[in-house]
């Protein structure tokens, strides 16, 4: 009951979140579009920035929080998956999400 | 008008969860990126990227009118947020197609 | 004269009649002429047929209404019209549905008051411009009538969701200075059978008859919920 509050919560933070590092991200992506960069350049300007990585990090994390907190809701509503197998189900996904998102975050930002 | 917003929100939600983990696997090849970006410089990809696009700013004004909705003291005009979240999204795809 | 085309839904089929359009035809009328002139055994429920009881709820064209309240001109498309019964609910028989399930959503979700006086006690005084009062003034009007939550989607989807009317009482409650129950009140509603499952879709706030909006006493109530369990107190 309490978990389930506090994932309610932590979605709603984690899209407060999310909000303001969508607006970064699209506004950088339109930038970097009407440039038509290659690899190389785009990796040339951000490799070793640690603004943008940490801002990433971040960008990541609150994800991995958010996607599948509210796949969970999907699942249920429309598969009516439901109880352990469904939140054991989401968690790896968490995780998986979290583990990709960080090695990209690496590949390009470090 | 709500229920198709969030019907909208719902499933750029779905589209999204299920593209970032590809999107993330490709950036983290690194280099290898190129070959990558080369197959980017197509049309249908470049319609794809602007339909992801998309999708994020629906799934953001959905969600702001949500976390509007949840958070903010209720007010009569907010049965109205649905139209304000549906504007952002196609504002946002306008701005990204005329960008491309 | 013209003639309204009726197709009432009578368990898993559609039946057909006609009937004699008139002024000021209200659903109801519609439905009260079916069973008294055409086929008396039309199971449908009624009571004051003026807009105060609830007991006439059915969905008409798609849409949970007051079938009293609804006046045919205002929804009939062309001479058709559609009735069947609410959904959300198990049906007895036609337009007739169980309202147990949706009452027990009730009690569960603690929609009594709970009081903390006793006789020797003076009255308490709540002050009806305090801005709880208003809260729950906004929601007092609720006479169980069940269109919320034959409009919900989430309850559609969620067999456990208590549904908008249940929770919008329990916030009328949590807002009621007198209630001694508040910490109960608040463990039942929280969760992924309560508030915390409503999606904001706005179905019960668009067709709820007396204007109340649910949604508003469950956005309370998430944020309440919320507060509590970080507080370590739910």
């Amino acid at each position: 009951m309490r978990t389930q509050v506090l994932l309610w919560g932590a979605q709603r933070a984690s899209a407060a979140l999310l909000a303001l590092c969508v607006l970064v991200h699209l506004a950088t992506l339109v930038y970097a579009v009407q440039g038509g960069l290659s690899a190389a350049e785009i990796l040339a300007r951000t490799r070793g920035n640690l603004a943008w990585l940490a801002f990433y990090t971040v960008f990541v994390l609150a994800v991995s929080v958010h996607a599948p907190i509210g796949l969970r809701a999907v699942l249920g509503e429309w598969l009516g998956w439901r109880g352990r197998s469904c939140d054991a189900a989401v968690g790896l996904f968490a995780i998986v999400l979290c583990a990709l998102g960080l090695r990209a975050v690496m590949a390009v930002f470090a | 008008m709500s229920r198709r917003v969030a019907l909208v929100h719902r499933v750029s939600g779905i589209a999204l969860a299920l593209f970032l983990p590809a999107h993330f696997w490709v950036l983290g090849q690194g280099l290898a990126m190129d070959g990558f970006l080369k197959w980017t410089e197509q049309p249908l990809v470049k319609a794809a990227e602007w339909g992801l696009v998309v999708l994020l700013a629906a799934h953001l004004g959905g969600g702001l009118r949500v976390l509007a909705l949840e958070f903010l003291p209720w007010r009569d005009w907010h049965k109205s947020l649905a139209a304000g979240a549906a504007a952002l999204a196609l504002g946002a795809g306008l701005a990204f197609a005329l960008a491309l | 004269m013209s003639t309204l085309r009726v197709r009432v839904r009578r368990g898993d089929a559609f039946e057909e009649f006609d009937v004699p359009r008139r002024e000021s035809q209200t659903v109801l009328d519609v439905v009260t002429h079916i069973q008294r002139h055409l086929d008396p055994t039309l199971a449908y429920r009624y009571a004051c047929r003026v807009g105060m009881c609830g007991s006439c709820a059915m969905t008409v064209n798609g849409a949970p209404r007051w079938t009293c309240r609804t006046h045919v001109d205002q929804v009939a498309q062309g001479d058709r019209l559609e009735i069947g019964p609410l959904r959300n609910l198990p049906v007895i028989r036609d337009l007739v549905t169980d309202m147990r399930e949706f009452f027990d959503k009730w009690a569960r979700a603690q929609g009594r008051f709970r009081g903390r006086s006793r006789r020797a006690d003076d009255f308490a005084r709540v002050a009806p411009a305090s801005a709880a009062r208003r809260l729950a003034d906004a929601g007092i009007e609720c006479i169980g009538c069940g269109v919320c939550y034959a409009a919900c989607d989430v309850v559609a989807q969620n067999p456990a969701y208590l549904g908008p009317a249940a929770l919008n009482r329990a916030w009328t409650l949590l807002n009621d200075a007198r209630d001694a129950a508040q910490g109960e009140r608040l463990r039942a509603v929280a969760g992924d059978a309560g508030c915390q499952a409503c999606h904001t879709h706005l179905s019960c706030t668009e067709r709820c008859p007396k204007a109340i909006s649910p949604t508003a006493g469950i956005a309370g109530l998430k944020r309440a919920t919320l507060a509590a369990a970080l507080r370590g107190e739910l």
